[in-house]
């Protein structure tokens, strides 16, 4: 086990070593202790291998990860796991705006509440939220999708694509396009995978959540409205 | 971009400290706000005594004599600490106003900062660790107080474009946004009696409130209606004589951490600024929910 202490080490010296991990690598468990607050920990991971951050982050920690394991025993600033590719992001306290942000793939677990647009424009990545989520969350949210066992803030889904967005609590407001669907057998078997890799198959059963997704009016193209564009 | 730091004690013991946590806190914001920097603190008032704290660009013409010729022009005994550009002028309470008023003929280039029963207010441009440094902030004692690092987008990058802004006794608030519709807020408040020493956006906020506050609302109703009158992007800190208050508009982009402990409720623009707090690691860490007031008075 490797163990970088941030305040002693510095952050570009943390970065930089851990971007010389590339493929194969014998260090693969990595102890992060003193981040106080720091930005940008651990981000653009390309390597097999399981950080974690003893303590809350600041902005976009795991920003970009590709096949890593990056665990937050803390709370998580802005734009955590942003753009993520692959790999797994764990975050045991809350997690500030736009976590998962355009995220390409990957899991974002948080087991605390995440803030605004929490999945904005996410694009294949997988977010399971213990706790609530904030307004605007999933805008523009093209593939992937969202599990949510707490409350939706306003404007759920706004502009919504092909992601799949399942919330067990009470929406505040749906976005403009976002309706509920009914959750037939495929949505219940993708909701009890992602709550048993999001480690709360023991807090929720699938059959509690609703299902939101596009109503497909506004991003499609329709010959009546041939005129407006 | 702008940071914001507060911290509010509950607990007298970290009085003594409240200067040194919160120069702290403000040189940690550095890179959110390199350009400016401020802080008000809160002192315990003395009963009958009030204070007004002045700048000037050229402290040794203004400030020699400055105690004594007020004390004359309004028939008062008042002492005074200076504090490189800044001075803090100790006065009976009833003379405050006349004060102000005389000043405005005696040093026409000097310009208050702030005026109250327990408020010092204290801005410079440059670096926030230079600024804490000239005013030696951190040895600073009180109840509560509020920090500023400014990265200026709305007005200039000068002393009094700086934060925080006061526009009523004890009163002052501190910013991190941009206002749309300030030029017209302002004009309104003209109207109303307030008057302006910039053409910031900030100060139009702060103005707003405190006209608020003069008409008879509350703090947290005069809080409450920023959210209806003044449109654009802001996380609010204010500050009063019993406490301070917080409030981020509906978008809520601009970030904000609040901590909490039996010792002292906190404030900052990022959970780092925050990491240097006595027991941090046990504290309620939570993100202020948008278009919600918050506040704490003793």
């Amino acid at each position: 086990m490797q163990t970088f202490d941030l305040d002693a080490q510095g952050l570009r010296a943390l970065n930089s070593t851990l971007h010389g991990l590339r493929g194969q690598t014998n260090q693969t468990v990595w102890d992060v202790v003193n981040p106080k607050g720091a930005h940008s920990i651990a981000v653009g991971l390309d390597a097999p291998i399981d950080l974690t951050v003893h303590g809350s982050t600041g902005y976009y920690c795991a920003g970009m990860n590709k096949q890593a394991t990056v665990r937050i025993k803390g709370s998580a600033g802005p734009g955590v796991a942003e753009n993520m590719m692959s790999g797994t992001v764990i975050i045991d306290g809350d997690a500030s705006q736009y976590a998962g942000a355009t995220g390409n793939g990957g899991l974002l677990v948080i087991k605390g509440n995440a803030s605004s647009r929490c999945g904005i424009s996410m694009k294949g990545i997988e977010i399971v939220v213990h706790g609530n989520i904030g307004h605007m969350s999933a805008f523009m949210a093209q593939s992937g999708a969202m599990v949510v066992l707490g409350d939706a803030g306003e404007a759920l889904g706004d502009s919504l694509y092909e992601a799949r967005l399942y919330v067990r609590g009470s929406v505040k407001s749906l976005g403009a396009d976002c309706v509920e669907k009914p959750m037939r057998a495929e949505h219940l078997e993708q909701v009890a995978d992602l709550l048993q890799r999001g480690e709360a198959e023991h807090l929720a059963r699938p059959e509690d959540f609703k299902r939101y997704g596009s109503a497909r009016k506004l991003y499609t193209f329709n010959i009546d409205n041939a005129g407006e564009y | 971009m702008c940071g914001i730091v507060g911290l509010f004690l509950k607990d007298p013991a970290l009085e003594p400290q409240l200067g040194a946590l919160l120069t702290d806190m403000l040189i940690t914001m550095t890179d959110r706000g390199p350009d400016s920097a401020g802080i008000a603190i809160y002192g315990r008032p003395t009963d009958g005594q009030a204070k007004l704290t002045v700048q000037s660009a050229d402290p040794a013409r203004d400030f020699a004599t400055l105690a004594d010729d007020l004390g004359r022009a309004v028939g008062a005994t008042i002492t005074a600490e200076i504090k490189d550009t800044h001075i803090v002028l100790d006065l009976p309470a009833p003379a405050l106003d006349a004060a102000r008023a005389a000043l405005r003929t005696l040093r026409p280039d000097a310009r208050v900062m702030s005026a109250g029963e327990g408020i010092e207010i204290y801005k410079e441009v440059g670096l926030p660790r230079d600024v804490a440094a000239r005013f030696d902030l951190a040895r600073m004692t009180g109840t509560h107080g509020i920090g500023h690092t400014r990265m200026a987008t709305e007005s200039a990058v000068t002393t009094m474009g700086a934060h925080p802004f006061s526009t009523g006794p004890d009163q002052c608030l501190v910013h991190n946004g941009s206002l749309s519709n300030h030029n017209s807020v302002r004009r309104t408040l003209r109207a109303a009696g307030m008057t302006f020493e910039t053409e910031n956006d900030t100060e139009v906020a702060a103005a707003f409130i405190s006209h608020k506050l003069h008409e008879g609302s509350a703090l947290g109703a005069a809080m409450e209606a920023t959210l209806t009158d003044l449109d654009g992007f802001f996380t609010f800190v204010v500050g009063t004589k019993n406490g301070f208050g917080v409030v981020r508009d509906p978008i809520a982009c601009k970030p904000a951490v609040m901590a909490e402990t039996d010792q002292y409720v906190a404030f900052g623009s990022e959970y780092r600024a925050m990491v240097g707090l006595p027991g941090i690691e046990t504290a309620r860490v939570w993100e202020p929910e948008p278009a919600t007031v918050y506040f704490w008075e003793r």
